[in-house]
């Protein structure tokens, strides 16, 4: 029995390494540098977005990021729900008017501009890519996804741990690092589109971010390493607003179902006590 | 499902419904009365986990279709509005998509059970077959759902997988532009792919009620691999033995899966799929989602396109010959030491090959992948027939019940005054 024991453990151990071999992400380019992991207050079982630094992040975008970056599948109306950034209606409200809209036809036919609505989704840099493309030499990416679009692997056998409920496992803030590592990566003075975390180490964007870009007004400090890490929070927010929502219903679908097996476990021994099996 | 029911409507409505429409028959007969070995340890409750997977995936599929649109401009848009502005949409799509994966992992273990017990072995060969049409159903139905999304990763996967059928030779590029509905991946493409990925599962569910109905006229196989002698010594009903046993099972099943929706959702997907679909870019490794991996090293484990195609589907078909492959007369492996060994062995090749599929395909890892594939098929058309001619088997119990009093006896003599017998786990 003990033989089928250590053979059965065998088979989960086998399908479980099956199972989680199959995420190995692209590692990209030989010379790349793996990032740090940072302190994310939204990682782990209980994570949750720090607002401050939502809002943060939030202003590197609209100051520094959005002259180039798009973010076109996040509106207005989401800055102020709730798992966000959470400003009031009325900060959104005047956030919004700030914008020029383009909408129509009206009733002569005529597209026409108006102030944004909180409804409204925000609205791109360029027309379209190739706009973009032609003013800056490469169409710069869609923010609202980027932080889950991009990643990097860790290699046999951290990427086991990354699916475990163990410190250190449950690792899904791949993206967020790879984009504070990326924003600190340029460390060639002489090639501002060196980078030591790009694939390939070729990036078409100069250092976007210095110390003192951003003026924050909540003392936080004025440092690359503090925006970089702000605005990642950020894009992470965008690219999955419903991160806290998801993790708070998740602590009570398995506190539930643990209770739920242990009481079947139990009835399963009681009607099974009869019978020699 | 199998010989005339025992079963008697209490009331005068269910008498009259019975004699016109026997149902509530068939029903006690399927899930009820049904005898099952008293020896079934938890890798037979995989049947019940995947019957509950079929379920999850077909509701939150349907769902999800409500709010999804297959177009090319739209598909990859509708999935976000899915995921922002559709109540409970992520969960739906999280577990859709994770559900899949969680799909897989039954499966696997279902089959992989099935393999180490001898369970496609007579008189189960029509059981085993059509599990295996299951499981062909099951990998297009998972391909197909994962180009629905319109990422890079869905575009460029249906690209190269629907490219392996132009290998075949003279009709081959027809075929490749009939599947397509054009010249490239396009709009057509994605459009029967979502109509497809809606009708494959109904087809599965049908495959399922005829392999349920295969399972209950041969009985099910069980550890010891000798069949049910006596009912009434060797079996327990289904109700509540199995129902309380599989309940326990698709619950801590479902824990497990939780975890994936709720904390790693994106753990099995890849980063390129939140990528719009860009026919211009090519991702810098095209990889399949990871229940294809072992399959995907084979493909390209072999240096000729179509002897590649060939060899992949072969892997999956030389499944449904195994019944005449084995040549044992032994079903369990428990009685079987030395095919045990090479069972073990094909085992890790299968993770092997898993793991090879998701490196790119060059220098040692290919030649690795080579040596898996050549087990892989080996295992199957030279160990399998040879051993059952060589190999001396364990002597086999009398039967079901005397193999159960005969661990239970040695067991309780170890732990006397124990308030039960050690459980078979």
């Amino acid at each position: 029995m003990t033989m089928i024991k250590t053979k059965l453990s065998l088979t989960i151990l086998g399908l479980a390494s099956a199972l989680v071999a199959g995420p190995v992400l692209a590692a990209g380019g030989h010379d790349t540098m793996l990032p740090e992991r940072q302190p994310w207050s939204f990682a782990g079982a209980f994570g949750k977005f720090d607002r401050a630094q939502l809002q943060r992040g939030f202003q590197v975008y609209r100051e520094v990021c959005s002259n180039c970056h798009s973010l076109k599948r996040v509106a207005f109306r989401n800055l102020s729900e709730e798992g966000g950034p959470q400003f009031s209606e009325a900060q959104i409200k005047a956030l919004a008017a700030e914008y020029k809209i383009k909408d129509g036809p009206n009733d002569s036919g005529d597209m026409f501009e108006r102030p944004g609505r909180p409804s409204d989704k925000f609205p791109a840099p360029f027309a379209n890519p190739e706009a973009a493309r032609a003013a800056l030499g490469a169409a710069p990416p869609d923010f609202s996804l980027l932080a889950k679009a991009r990643g990097y692997s860790r290699g046999f056998p951290l990427f086991l741990v990354d699916a475990l409920p163990i410190p250190g496992g449950a690792y899904q803030e791949h993206g967020p690092d790879y984009i504070v590592a990326l924003l600190n990566g340029y460390s060639k003075a002489d090639d501002p589109n060196w980078n030591d975390y790009m694939p390939g180490n070729k990036i078409a964007m100069a250092a976007p971010l210095a110390d003192g870009a951003v003026d924050y007004t909540d003392g936080s400090p004025k440092t690359l390493l503090q925006y970089s890490r702000d605005v990642s929070a950020f894009m992470m927010w965008a690219a999955e607003p419903k991160l806290e929502e998801r993790k708070k219903t998740g602590f009570r679908a398995l506190a539930f179902l643990l209770v739920f097996a242990g009481l079947l476990y139990y009835t399963k021994k009681k009607v099974w006590a009869d019978v020699a099996h | 499902m199998s010989g005339p029911s025992t079963y008697v409507p209490k009331s005068a409505i269910g008498r009259w419904f019975e004699s016109r429409l026997p149902i509530m028959g068939l029903m006690h007969s399927s899930f009820v009365a049904y005898p099952t070995p008293k020896n079934l340890n938890y890798f037979w409750t995989f049947g019940g986990i995947l019957s509950l997977m079929l379920g999850v995936q077909i509701i939150t599929g349907i769902v999800l279709a409500m709010h999804y649109t297959p177009h090319v401009d739209y598909a990859f848009q509708s999935v976000e509005h899915i995921m922002r502005d559709v109540n409970w949409g992520w969960f739906l799509r999280y577990t859709h998509a994770n559900g899949a994966s969680m799909f897989f992992i039954a499966v696997y273990i279902h089959m992989l059970r099935g393999l180490y017990f001898g369970s496609y072995k007579a008189p189960r060969e029509v059981l085993w077959i059509l599990g295996v049409v299951i499981f062909l159903l099951m990998m297009a139905t998972a391909f197909m759902g994962y180009v629905l999304p319109w990422g890079q990763m869905s575009f460029w996967g249906a690209t190269v997988i629907t490219n392996l059928f132009s290998a075949i030779p003279l009709v081959g590029e027809s075929i490749t532009t009939w599947l397509w509905g054009g010249y490239s991946v396009d709009n057509p493409t994605l459009n029967r792919f979502f109509s497809l990925h809606y009708l494959l599962p109904f087809m599965i569910a049908a495959v399922v009620v005829l392999h349920v109905w295969a399972l209950h006229v041969s009985g099910q196989n069980n550890p010891t691999g000798v069949e049910v002698k006596d009912v009434k010594r060797d079996t327990v009903p289904f109700t509540p033995y199995a129902t309380i046993k599989d309940g326990f099972a698709m619950v801590v099943f479902l824990a497990f899966f939780s975890w994936f929706i709720f904390y790693v959702p994106n753990y099995l997907g890849h980063p390129d799929n939140y990528i719009d679909a860009n026919p211009m870019v090519t991702p810098a490794h095209i990889v399949p989602e990871w229940y294809f991996l072992p399959f995907y090293a084979i493909l390209r484990a072999i240096p000729d396109k179509l002897g590649g195609v060939i060899a992949m589907f072969g892997s999956i078909a030389v499944l449904a010959f195994l019944p005449w492959l084995d040549t044992s007369r032994v079903k369990s492996a428990s009685y079987r030491p030395v095919y045990r060994v090479f069972f073990w062995v094909f085992v890790v090749c299968g993770i092997g090959l898993g793991y090879l599929g998701a490196m790119p395909a060059e220098g040692g890892y290919v030649i690795a992948s080579r040596i898996f594939t050549v087990y892989y098929f080996a295992f199957f058309l030279i160990i399998m027939p040879l051993l059952g001619l060589f190999e001396t088997p364990k002597p086999l119990p009398a039967s079901i019940a005397d193999s159960v009093l005969a661990r239970g006896g040695s067991a309780s003599a170890v732990a006397a005054g124990a308030a039960h017998a050690p459980e078979n786990k």
